[in-house]
């Protein structure tokens, strides 16, 4: 479990998350959603620590985030951040094998070749295995980086707008790899998502941000509500059920 | 994927004969006609001749090529962007301006201390290169070279400031001219007991390929190399140490070489990519091939006299740029 206490974190005065407490549960997929500039990104950061809070504690299976050693810590915790850019040419088993660097330093044995086996099989990536990385199009790119983020092996996996410039069919198809992720190998995935219907039908839990406050923090269900998202968002909702899913309507 | 590894050392084998053969062929090119039949009959004023003079030319050649070869890679990686190098970075002014410090305040002191001093010169100069480009907001491939370059400029200019006030533009070469400076890259003046301070870039090259996965994970940037688990600042401040060793090293040795950081890495990775555990032989190997080739050309064309070895490097290597640039469409 992922226990944030009193996190903020500030730029140039300006609190961009402020005073955030969260228990984030084990074995979910929980989708962190709100406007632009709610502080979701920073939120998502701060965890992963690619940003230092300026408050505040991170609390990862009951230890101090901060007592974690760096290589320790990229064997627990993984983040996939929305521009990956690589100005690299490798080849796609190269890039995922690089997944396996906080265990191997580089240097691969045996288990490591089996799980950078096995994430090139999960994302079907084991015909694309021998192609440049920049050769690729935009789906099979967050598939590749995907998978390397598979092959870390890290009980908590954090995505920063995973579905960004990807059309619907590699959404779905994304977020399908993610559900048997957290199904399968039983990862916590933490998610910041613009679309508010790939929140609501693909993750356990919600959490709504609003300038840089926790507005609302709840199982799926509860927080697909007109009320709540109004209040999150500043515009209408109407809500409708298919399947005991919930399908948001905001085009008014 | 046995065979693939089999045939990929084969390459490489390769192109270490290659090496090995352009280094022989460089050995028995001079104006004192010498014939490995001489060598081999212990003819005593050809073996001295060979020991004194052709030996320490052709190593430092090859170290050289080796090591510039490296340093362009590694900054590559440090700055994530390919046009990058010791040329591009102000680097090599740096080191020049090094040695002009040590020509004004310690002439006396012994090679090892002078080259020390160029060594602090050239990573100072390297890491405030680094924390220029970190605060530039437009990062583009290249500006950030440009910037190398003006960067290059200013330190330029101080040194030829120092050097025209003491009198010593002659030796320091600052007006960036070819006219027989020593600081100009030049291999016809190496001879035994004064090259010897080129072999410090081989600790530089171990370490290199030691830490080979680390510069590619630092090419890829500080977060993912954060997410990697890898201590971005500390790997970046060994690459830096190792490029400013090597490069103080080879410019208080034979001048200041040119372009070849730039050229090879870029066709390296243009045929073998990124991955630098599998490239940095490659690369390394090659930078020695290219630059025997150059100075086995530059000793010839104008036999009994040499064309100089940075204006080989330009010809040869901007015209294998430019064939590459020309396939690459």
């Amino acid at each position: 479990m992922i226990s944030l206490k009193n996190i903020t974190k500030t730029y140039k005065n300006t609190p961009v998350v402020k005073n955030v407490t969260l228990e984030l549960p084990k074995g979910k997929i929980i989708s962190l959603v709100g406007s632009n500039g709610a502080g979701k990104s920073t939120l998502l950061g701060v965890i992963a620590r690619v940003l230092n809070p300026d408050d505040g504690q991170i609390i990862i299976n009951e230890r101090n985030i901060e007592d974690y050693k760096t290589r320790l810590l990229a064997q627990h915790i993984s983040i996939l951040k929305q521009s990956n850019h690589l100005n690299l040419k490798l080849a796609v088993k190269e890039l995922v094998a690089f997944g396996r660097f906080p265990y191997s330093q580089g240097k691969l044995n045996t288990t490591d070749q089996e799980k950078i086996n096995e994430a090139l099989t999960f994302l079907e990536l084991d015909d694309l295995k021998d192609r440049y990385v920049d050769e690729l199009s935009g789906g099979q790119k967050q598939r590749v980086f995907l998978a390397m983020v598979v092959a870390q092996d890290t009980d908590y996996i954090l995505l920063d707008e995973p579905l960004n410039n990807l059309d619907m069919k590699h959404s779905v198809q994304i977020m399908k790899t993610l559900q048997a992720l957290c199904k399968q190998k039983g990862k916590t995935i933490i998610m910041v998502v613009h679309d508010i219907n790939f929140a609501s039908q693909y993750s356990h839990y919600i959490a709504a941000l609003k300038s840089g406050e926790i507005k609302y923090f709840g199982k799926t269900q509860d927080i697909i509500e007109p009320k709540k998202l109004k209040d999150v968002f500043d515009i209408d909702f109407e809500i409708l059920e298919h399947n005991n899913k919930k399908i948001c309507n905001y085009f008014n | 994927m046995n065979v693939i590894k089999n045939y990929n050392t084969l390459k490489l084998f390769g192109l270490a004969a290659l090496v090995l053969v352009l280094a022989i062929v460089s050995l028995f090119i001079g104006v004192k006609n010498i014939s490995p039949l001489q060598v081999l009959n212990w003819n005593k004023q050809e073996v001295m001749l060979l020991t004194i003079s052709r030996f320490p030319r052709t190593i430092a050649l090859v170290i050289t090529g080796v090591g510039m070869s490296i340093c362009g890679l590694i900054m590559q990686q440090i700055t994530q962007n390919k046009f990058v190098s010791p040329t591009t970075s102000g680097s090599l002014d740096a080191a020049k301006l090094g040695i002009l410090t040590t020509l004004i305040v310690i002439p006396q002191e012994q090679a090892l201390v002078k080259l020390i001093v160029s060594f602090l010169v050239t990573f100072s100069a390297s890491l405030l290169f680094i924390k220029i480009i970190n605060n530039l907001k437009h990062k583009s491939i290249v500006f950030v070279p440009i910037v190398g370059l003006l960067f290059g400029g200013i330190i330029n200019s101080i040194t030829s400031f120092f050097a025209y006030k003491f009198n010593i533009v002659q030796d320091v070469g600052a007006t960036r001219d070819m006219s027989g400076s020593w600081l100009m890259g030049d291999f016809s003046g190496i001879l035994q007991g004064n090259y010897e301070a080129v072999y410090l870039c081989l600790p530089a090259v171990v370490i290199t390929y030691v830490y080979a996965s680390k510069f590619t994970v630092i090419g890829m940037g500080k977060e993912v190399s954060l997410n990697l688990g890898l201590n971005y600042s500390s790997v970046l401040n060994i690459g830096l140490l190792c490029v400013s060793l090597t490069i103080s090293a080879i410019v208080v040795t034979v001048g200041i070489i040119p372009f070849l950081g730039l050229v090879i890495p870029n066709i390296i990775s243009h045929f073998k990519g990124d991955n630098l555990k599998a490239t940095l032989p490659y690369t390394a190997l090659f930078g020695a091939a290219f630059l025997l080739v150059c100075d086995i050309i530059g000793r010839l064309i104008i036999f009994p006299f040499e064309v100089p070895i940075g204006l080989m490097i330009g010809l040869v290597g901007g015209f294998s740029f430019l064939i590459l640039l020309i396939k690459k469409q």
